[in-house]
């Protein structure tokens, strides 16, 4: 301590010796929170003070031109009213369900497939990644032109094999099924942590049940899931929270349509605040988004948590 | 964990399928198998893109033909100049860039100056704020969309760039604040205590030491910051008001919205969105998957 202190050329200046005689551990808290504070301010400025902003829209009608009105509770009674927002619900909740599971199964299945030391298997790798870094906006274009009903290249697939043309983006129970195939093909972030997580698999387990006898599906089933099961749990809430939050592909290629049928519910805060101008509703549907947000993420804790496997606890 | 440092395409692939010389005829078929669902696979993963470059080249008389064809004939590549001229794309590239690259300048310094107090720093309320970090990990972005909006047009920010450019000043995310106090953390302690001896500050140290050791670290942040740069829409449709100070992703939305038929020219403007991405990928390969891995493992 003495010599840091003796090397230090600052207690020769008299503006550095009220620093000098404090306690190290002053100093070092001082420091701690001058290396922090960008972040502490951050979040005053751009999470604290927004929910603020959300609470007092929640109990005010604005439309951005005359002054907010006091209301009261009625922009949350509209939730209850609204013959929209069940729509925007059904869209949301029905691209969840199916592209989260989707998603996370077929990522697992590009995993495997890729674990495999087949030569030019690098160029594999690298097509099935690709496609997750596309731009949003680009992938949306790119996929409405893929599902266009007359000249679309699923479309010519389908009738090429005998079947009948679908109109994909026109047939409201089809739309959501749409984007899940759309969002399908951008599985290679989570096809790259499950491969990460299968090389982390130590050789030996698999060398053990080699010598115990155990098959393909053996080793699958009771070295492999288990090992694996903390990146699906990762994969699942990573995959829950975006899919809640989709925005660009119902913005771009459906514009919530047919028949509010993508309405997704981050796209109706959107047309609710910047279209209807109704900030306060847009406020309340910000509040439904988060609880839903929230109660679903302390389920999948609590229920899917618990049954994760981990191998060091706590480490 | 050594493994996914290397790029994607030097992953060494783990002992589960077995070598060429132990093979029974069983493995034999296994691996056949294999291979022929790869390839179905990598056709079904590749044909977006070769139907998207396909089309972006073909004549509006030919893009609207069934049965498709699958070679452009003849190949227009005037669709491209048409595309990056029907709307000022250079323009909108310039705006885009000066946005990412104030974004790449502010996550890189800022998140990494935090990171340094989270991975290094010992006070009290070191770890509730870093409990903070993380909860806003999960904090979804939907919700802060209202009220920022009414912030920042109070602030009368509304349609310049700095409610794009402004808030990543401040931590830089807290994703990135992790990933590189997740690195800082691998760096030995005892550099930090040799150059402290020698009259390192802690800021020395933060800027001589750990910057430049955690390198790798910060290029993975600044290439998902650029990217996340490049591909927002939603930030700019609610902040960009004048088609000048547009992005590219902007610009590219907006050509949808005029709703006509011109496919060929909107597939070449999203094929050249596209390009640049795809480039970043195959020359920052390790990078990419370091960063991937890294914020999905060993949380």
């Amino acid at each position: 301590m003495a010599t840091r202190v003796q090397t230090q050329p600052a207690p020769a200046q008299s503006g550095w010796k009220w620093w000098t005689n404090l306690s190290l551990a002053r100093r070092r808290t001082i420091l701690g929170y001058i290396f922090i504070m960008p972040f502490i301010l951050g979040v005053l400025f751009w999470v604290v003070i927004p929910v603020l902003v959300n609470l007092y829209l929640t109990f005010h009608s604005w439309n951005l031109m005359s002054a907010p009105r006091f209301v009261g509770l009625q922009n949350l009674e509209t939730l209850f009213k609204d013959p929209i927002l069940p729509q925007s619900l059904k869209a949301t909740f029905l691209y969840t369900i199916l592209s989260v599971p989707l998603g996370l199964l077929f990522g697992f299945f590009l995993a495997n497939l890729i674990n495999t030391n087949i030569r030019g298997i690098s160029i594999f790798r690298t097509i099935f990644y690709m496609p997750s870094i596309v731009p949003a906006v680009a992938n949306a274009l790119l996929w409405a032109w893929m599902f266009n009903t007359e000249f679309g290249l699923i479309n010519a697939v389908i009738r090429g094999l005998g079947g009948a043309k679908i109109a994909w983006l026109q047939d409201p129970n089809l739309a959501v099924p749409a984007f899940v195939i759309l969002s399908l093909w951008g599985s290679g972030g989570s096809m790259i942590i499950f491969l990460a997580g299968l090389q982390g698999i130590p050789d030996v387990y698999y060398e053990a049940a080699e010598i115990d006898g155990a098959g393909r599906w053996a080793k699958m089933r009771h070295i492999t899931m288990p090992m694996i099961s903390p990146v699906f749990f990762f994969n699942l809430v990573i995959g829950f929270i975006n899919s809640f939050q989709v925005f660009v592909i119902g913005y771009l290629v459906t514009d919530g349509g047919p028949q509010n049928s993508t309405l997704f519910l981050v796209l109706y805060i959107y047309r609710s605040a910047f279209q209807s101008l109704k900030m306060g509703y847009a406020a309340a549907l910000s509040w439904l988004l988060f609880a839903i947000l929230l109660i679903l993420s302390v389920l999948i804790f609590r229920y899917l948590g618990k049954r994760v496997y981990y191998e060091n606890p706590g480490e | 964990m050594a493994a996914i440092q290397q790029p994607i395409t030097d992953i060494a692939p783990s002992r589960l399928a077995p070598r060429r010389s132990t093979m029974s005829r069983n493995d034999r078929l296994w691996r056949y198998f294999t291979v022929a669902l790869l390839l179905f696979m990598g056709t079904i993963m590749i044909a977006p893109f070769l139907w998207l470059v396909s089309s972006s080249l073909k004549g509006q008389v030919q893009i609207f033909q069934y049965p498709p064809d699958l070679i452009p004939n003849p190949v227009h590549f005037e669709n491209y100049s048409n595309a990056l001229t029907y709307k000022p794309f250079g323009l909108y590239l310039r705006n885009t860039l000066v946005i990412a690259g104030l974004n790449v300048i502010a996550v890189v310094f800022t998140s990494s100056f935090v990171a340094y107090g989270f991975a290094r720093m010992r006070f009290p309320g070191r770890d509730f704020w870093f409990g903070v970090v993380i909860a806003t990990l999960f904090l979804p972005y939907a919700i802060m969309i209202v009220p920022q909006f009414i912030m920042f047009s109070r602030l009368g920010w509304v349609d310049t760039f700095l409610p794009l450019v402004v808030p990543p000043f401040f931590g830089g995310g807290a994703f990135n604040i992790f990933l590189v106090r997740q690195f800082f953390r691998t760096i030995p302690e005892e550099l930090a205590d040799a150059a402290r001896i020698d009259g390192c500050s802690e800021f020395g140290v933060y800027w001589r030491i750990m910057m430049p050791l955690a390198r790798p670290a910060l290029i993975t942040v600044a290439i998902f910051t650029f990217l996340s740069s490049w591909n927002d829409l939603l930030g700019p449709i609610i902040y960009l008001r004048s088609p000048n100070n547009f992005t590219v992703a902007a610009g590219l939305a907006s050509f949808r919205s005029v709703q006509d038929v011109s496919w060929d020219l909107q597939l070449a403007a999203s094929t050249a969105m596209i390009v640049p991405v795809i480039l970043l990928f195959f020359f920052a390969q390790r990078y990419f998957i370091k960063g991937i891995v890294m914020t999905g493992l060993k949380g």
